[in-house]
């Protein structure tokens, strides 16, 4: 060991308790600072911490270890500061939703409309914007899973040259569609050229666009993880391809498809932009999506949360947070589906 | 089972053209289907334009150059607020939101043990989903007032650089501003530019990054050489593709934004107006005229975007390698 350190093949490194005190010392500083100078306040204590830590470390390591390892740790305080400074928000957004959601998210909540509440009242809850939501959702999932799952299969099986590049690059390109373009278009084309006015269904078509490429995108990697050993097997049975696609390809990839699909329905449940456009709101329950105005629980949230009644800003909390629990089962839902997914395990 | 599904096929020359005809209709379906895509976008275009053509043309004013949005009452309206407004915020946003998703993704790929990592996946996908109500609901009662004492230290300290003025002393108040649509952005953002970065540092060759510890470089020192460089094009990508996301985000804006029409440099006043959420925000009060006009502001938001994600995508492709997260 002295040998090695002779020889000077081995760094000098900082101790953990070289590490520890640096900290420390920064912390310290921090206060000293504090109550001394006029500087004060929880959050510009916390910055200046931060800041006189990362350089007290870096300092410390400098004079032991050298530059370039003292560069090496302030990166790893960077990279760390930066996942802090992302968590942080997140994390309040979840949890000052559910703080405040909590308020009134009671059974009564789930299982009243806003009929007849007024301005001033306690009561309403989000029944018809739940039922409204789930039927525009289900409806267009309708269209876009077998719509998606066709292209997926278009493009992995049977797509050559220019048009399935095309199709494969325009599919990136829609992802990228805002959601209230998609919303306009459908203004623009079933409810001001055809004259249908608003409905559930108009917003089904409008949720439709946006949840299209992302069905698509994910039927698309589970296919291609399927392996070619058992498209080949089939082949040499004499199993037409439009066989073997439908009768093996697609059910080996079924479980990783499904996944994709409840990701993708998680997506569309809540975006309000194309919905406030397409379904009119309706503030009654009103089960038939097809004709009149209907409500939505993303809709809903909005139109609480834009209003100057603190019982209406409540009753967007509670909205919000039983949007984040949809949200958050399906995805835990598809989650644990991926461990049964043998073809996604690498 | 679908060995006896198999069975059940008839060897023979009859299932032959049957299956060959089946075949063909098959891949009909699927190409047709392919096809829909194409006549989708076609069709959102041509629509859009169509139903902006009346409003373009009682427009009593110029549409690119004019502040104002009245389209029902004056007949006057343009998007030159609208489009300063929207490429404002973002740009802003994506300034704060890049070095932080770069720094998170290094983490996850370079730093985290490989179970922290997975879980940090999982969380950042997760919060891609969380709906924008919920983060414009956030951002009205729980950022805003929250954000005031930053915004009169930005402009008591760095009022002298344009950007953070505040000429009317109201920036010190409770206010709806672009800084405060910057920053909602900015978090809505950072999952999803994280997530594509992510993927794309994972890409980088583990050979050459053995290679270069091998040779004594300190972690930081591998990164610098082995994966940025790289990953370059691919990052590039992932901050068009997020840009494209601020751009057109509605809902969160819309609840967290002034509502003016102006073309100041200064973000940190009230103020501040994006194309998306002036649909979101006129679109309960307008006329047929005023319909029109919101889907002329949209047909130019649609380009923007359009043109955003070409260039991103186009920028990925050529870097030689697919990130297709599915973020």
């Amino acid at each position: 060991m002295s040998g090695a350190s002779a020889l000077g093949l081995q760094r000098r490194r900082l101790s953990r308790w070289g590490l520890l005190l640096a900290i420390v010392a920064g912390v310290a500083v921090t206060a000293g600072l504090f109550s001394v100078t006029p500087l004060q306040g929880r959050a510009d204590f916390l910055v200046v911490a931060v800041v006189l830590v990362l350089a007290a470390v870096t300092a410390a390591s400098w004079s032991v270890e050298g530059g370039r390892a003292a560069r090496n740790r302030l990166a790893t305080g960077l990279a760390l500061l930066a996942l802090a400074l992302a968590l942080l928000p997140l994390a309040f957004v979840l949890g000052y939703t559910t703080l405040r959601g909590l308020h009134r998210f009671t059974g009564g909540f789930l299982t009243h409309s806003m009929a007849g509440v007024g301005p001033l009242s306690t009561g309403g809850g989000v029944y018809h914007a739940i039922i409204g939501t789930l039927e525009q959702v289900t409806l267009s999932s309708l269209i876009a899973v077998p719509l998606g799952l066709l292209v997926a299969v278009y493009v992995t099986e049977y797509g050559r040259g220019v048009t399935a590049t095309a199709v494969r690059f325009l599919i990136d390109v829609m992802t990228g569609i805002p959601s209230i373009v998609a919303g306009l278009f459908i203004l623009a084309f079933y409810i001001i050229a055809l004259h249908r006015g608003f409905s559930g269904f108009a917003g089904a078509l409008a949720l439709t666009i946006l949840e299209l490429p992302i069905i698509v995108r994910a039927s698309e990697e589970m296919i291609k993880l399927v392996p070619a050993g058992l498209r080949e097997a089939a082949y040499a049975l004499g199993v037409p391809k439009w066989r073997t696609i439908v009768r093996i390809v697609l059910p080996t990839a079924s479980t990783g498809i499904t996944t994709g699909v409840m990701l993708a329905v998680a997506r569309v449940i809540g975006e309000t932009a194309p919905v406030l456009l397409t379904v009119g709101d309706n503030s009654f329950i009103h089960t038939n999506p097809f004709a009149g105005a209907q409500g939505s629980l993303p809709l809903f949230v909005f139109q609480q949360a834009g209003s100057s009644s603190n019982f209406d800003v409540q009753r967007a909390w509670a909205g919000a947070l039983t949007l984040i629990l949809l949200v958050v089962v399906l995805y835990v839902a598809a989650r644990l589906l991926t461990r049964r997914n043998t073809l996604a395990q690498r | 089972m679908t060995v006896g599904a198999l069975a059940g096929a008839d060897p023979g020359t009859l299932s032959d053209r049957r299956s060959r005809r089946g075949d063909a209709a098959f891949a009909g379906i699927t190409r047709a289907a392919g096809l829909v895509v194409f006549a989708l976008l076609g069709a959102i275009a041509v629509f859009l334009v169509v139903k902006a053509i009346p409003a373009l043309r009682h427009d009593k004013s110029s549409f690119w150059t004019t502040k104002i949005w009245d389209p029902d009452v004056s007949g006057r309206f343009g998007i030159a607020a609208l489009v300063f407004g929207t490429l404002l915020s973002s740009v802003l946003a994506l300034a704060m939101a890049v070095p932080v998703s770069l720094g998170v993704a290094l983490y996850v790929t370079e730093y985290a043990p490989r179970r922290i990592s997975r879980l940090l996946g999982y969380l950042t996908d997760l919060l891609a989903a969380v709906p924008s109500v919920v983060y414009g609901l956030f951002g009205l009662f729980f950022l805003l007032p929250r954000l005031v004492g930053l915004q009169s230290w930005l402009a008591a300290r760095l009022g002298w650089i344009p950007l953070f003025a505040d000429p009317s002393g109201q920036a010190r108040e409770y206010s709806k501003s672009i800084f405060g649509a910057a920053v909602i952005l900015a978090i809505m953002v950072l999952p999803i530019v994280s997530a594509i970065t992510r993927e794309v540092l994972r890409q980088a060759d583990p050979a050459i990054k053995e290679a270069a510890l091998a040779l004594g470089a300190t972690r930081w020192e591998m990164i610098r050489t082995a994966v940025l460089p790289p990953s370059r094009p691919g990052i590039v990508g992932a901050v068009m593709l997020g840009l494209g996301r601020t751009l057109g985000e509605t809902i969160a804006v819309a609840l967290v934004i002034g509502n003016t029409f102006s073309t100041s440099w200064h973000i940190l006043p009230p103020g501040g107006a994006t194309i998306a959420a002036n649909i979101a925000n006129f679109f309960g009060e307008a006329g047929a005229l005023g319909r029109s006009a919101l889907i002329a502001s949209g047909l130019v938001l649609f380009a923007i975007t359009l043109l955003v994600n070409f260039l991103a995508r186009y920028v990925i492709l050529r870097s030689g390698r697919e990130e297709r997260s599915t973020v």
